[in-house]
């Protein structure tokens, strides 16, 4: 099987001015970031040579399989122990669909030292969601509708499932910030999360091995049952909900090399 | 200092020296510029003034069929926005194929540069090679075409001037078509002018608008877009529930692999006022029929797409109000800008 590995090296692109900072630490030299997003069913590398065969049992026990798979992260910050926190500017469109990032090119360096922490978001913060144009993500169709709220999609993960009837059905667990329009106004709540990676020092060329765990997004807390979400999500306000609480348990950091 | 700049420095009165053809910029669109990504120019064939009107001429020319009777502007007429309002196109010898002709426009903006119904070609340039010697259409030879191309009494200089040196052979001919058919930008169509501020939706486009965009009732966007991708098309591959098994295998047949069996490549929407018929077949005729196929008429298969809901039902049941509201505001794609004279024959 191969493995799929989708290499985000990222970039720092606030200033590194800051070595008139005699207070920090780490004004000497700098590393590479690289994040390397990998995919599993529970324990099993997943590339997209799984994709389009029923062949993933969720936990709630329908038969499953994934066509499409495109996630969105942004905001990856460095907290050091002492110093100013690094947030990068960007994002990052990963496809495991089509084995490409679409957001390539994001290339730099952070200065080396010792973080607390080290951070990404799932999805956009609202002020990413709704105060940019992004040109790239609307050329991926990956667009909100406004009578949505508007802004991006989260994740759009799709494929089929064997429902309680035995028929083959498709689903599309697509996430976005969470809306509802039954009444008068919008009611929205806010269904981006931040994974943090824990600590770390750099002082080399670093890459974080990341995964996401798609088991998860059925799984834990809520058990989740195909044969009633499956499609028309977007608009549905608990599902939303339930996909951010499933989403909390999904991505671990596996390694640094 | 004085610095004299000759276009064409090293062409001799004869004709047969050099030329350095001019550079020609494709006129991207306020509504392209401000939303999605530049246009895809591969740097072996850049625009040229010279080379878009020698891919002009060549389109409208029947010389690149066999017996001087087809030119690709047969089978994608301006007034259709270049493609064909028959079902199958006729060749020279009155054979017909199994696909509909694509229309042809904002072809420099399909990211992934896979062209043709089942993605069998993967830049304009190799689509325009082949209609000339496939058997059902031009039924012609390269030899053939370019020697009666050096025969003749303009097509010379016209290659000389589009790429800078004397020559004529299959891949200038297919760069110079392909050049051409970058400048294929349609652009201003009524919704086009309504996000522009320049015009106002009726009611029933609005609440089309809306449909389309509902992932409850025409869901429409996944695959097409939204009003902030004027491109109206994902230019991906998907089985969007025609058949339950597949006469044609599309994408499938260019992959090998099961799994892209019965997917084609998703049409704009854009233009849809004069591209009937459509799908990938031309099997419905009218944009009702469309609609009805998608609200009614889903077929299951193992290929369909996710997105394709409530197959079991055939759809997702629009409304008679939402089908002709949705239908409405299709129609408000349309670009009649796009279809006038300004593209016709040379």
């Amino acid at each position: 099987m191969k493995t799929h590995t989708l290499l985000i090296l990222a970039l720092l692109s606030i200033a590194l001015a800051c070595n008139d900072d005699e207070t920090s630490p780490q004004t000497t030299s700098s590393s590479t970031i690289t994040f390397n997003m990998e995919h599993t069913w529970d324990d099993t590398t997943v590339s997209s040579n799984d994709f389009n065969t029923l062949k993933f049992a969720n936990a709630n026990g329908e038969t499953m399989s994934i066509t499409k798979l495109r996630y969105l992260i942004s905001n990856i910050t460095f907290t050091p122990t002492n110093g100013e926190t690094i947030t990068l500017e960007g994002y990052e469109l990963i496809d495991l669909t089509n084995n490409t990032n679409l957001n390539t090119g994001i290339l730099g360096r952070i200065p080396n030292g010792t973080y607390s922490n080290i951070s990404f978001t799932f999805g956009f913060n609202n002020a990413d969601n709704y105060n940019n144009n992004y040109q790239d993500l609307n050329s991926a169709l990956w667009n909100v509708p406004g009578l949505l709220g508007g802004g991006y999609h989260y994740m759009q993960l799709e494929g089929k499932f064997i429902d309680n009837t035995t028929t083959e059905k498709g689903y599309a667990y697509h996430a976005i910030r969470a809306v509802d329009n039954s009444g008068d106004t919008q009611k929205f709540e806010d269904t981006f999360f931040t994974v943090n990676l824990g600590s770390t020092t750099i002082s080399k060329d670093t890459t974080f091995n990341i995964a996401m765990n798609i088991a998860e997004w059925f799984k834990t807390p809520n058990t989740w049952d195909l044969n009633v979400l499956n499609t028309m999500l977007m608009p549905n306000f608990d599902a939303q909900l339930l996909m951010f609480q499933n989403g909390q348990n999904v991505f671990n950091l596996k390694s640094i090399d | 200092m004085a610095v004299i700049i000759c276009t064409s420095c090293t062409t001799t009165d004869d004709g047969i020296g050099d030329y350095i053809p001019t550079p020609s910029r494709l006129e991207v669109p306020t509504l392209f510029e401000e939303n999605i990504i530049p246009p895809i120019i591969p740097s072996s064939n850049l625009q040229t003034e010279e080379g878009v009107a020698l891919g002009k001429l060549l389109f409208f020319d029947p010389i690149l069929s066999s017996n001087n009777t087809l030119a690709c502007a047969d089978c994608h007429a301006t007034a259709n926005a270049f493609t064909d309002p028959d079902r199958f196109s006729d060749g020279i010898d009155g054979r017909r194929g199994t696909r509909n002709a694509m229309p042809l426009f904002n072809l420099a903006w399909n990211y992934n540069e896979r062209f043709l119904w089942d993605g069998s070609a993967f830049s304009l340039e190799q689509q325009a090679f082949a209609p000339v010697t496939n058997p059902i259409e031009m039924n012609s030879t390269w030899q053939a075409v370019v020697d009666k191309l050096k025969q003749d009494t303009t097509y010379p200089e016209l290659f000389r001037k589009a790429f800078g040196t004397a020559g004529i052979d299959s891949i200038r001919v297919t760069k110079a078509i392909a050049q051409f058919e970058r400048t294929l930008i349609s652009s201003n169509s009524k919704f086009d002018q309504f996000l522009r501020g320049q015009t106002t939706l009726t009611p029933q486009e609005l609440n089309g608008f809306d449909v389309f965009m509902d992932e409850a009732r025409g869901d429409c966007f996944h695959c097409h877009g939204s009003d902030k991708n004027p491109l109206w098309t994902d230019n991906a591959f998907h089985n969007n529930g025609l058949d339950t098994t597949f006469k044609d295998l599309g994408l499938g047949a260019v992959t090998g692999d099961p799994a892209d069996n019965g997917k084609f490549r998703s049409p704009s929407l854009r233009n849809l006022a004069f591209t009937a018929p459509y799908m990938h077949d031309g099997r419905f005729n009218t944009l009702d029929e469309v609609i009805n196929h998608y609200s009614d008429g889903l077929k299951p298969s193992s290929t369909i797409d996710p997105l394709m809901k409530k197959v079991a039902l055939g759809g997702v049941g629009l409304s008679p109000t939402d089908k002709a509201d949705l239908k409405a505001f299709l129609l408000s794609l349309s670009d009649f800008n796009f279809t006038n004279a300004s593209k016709s024959q040379p």
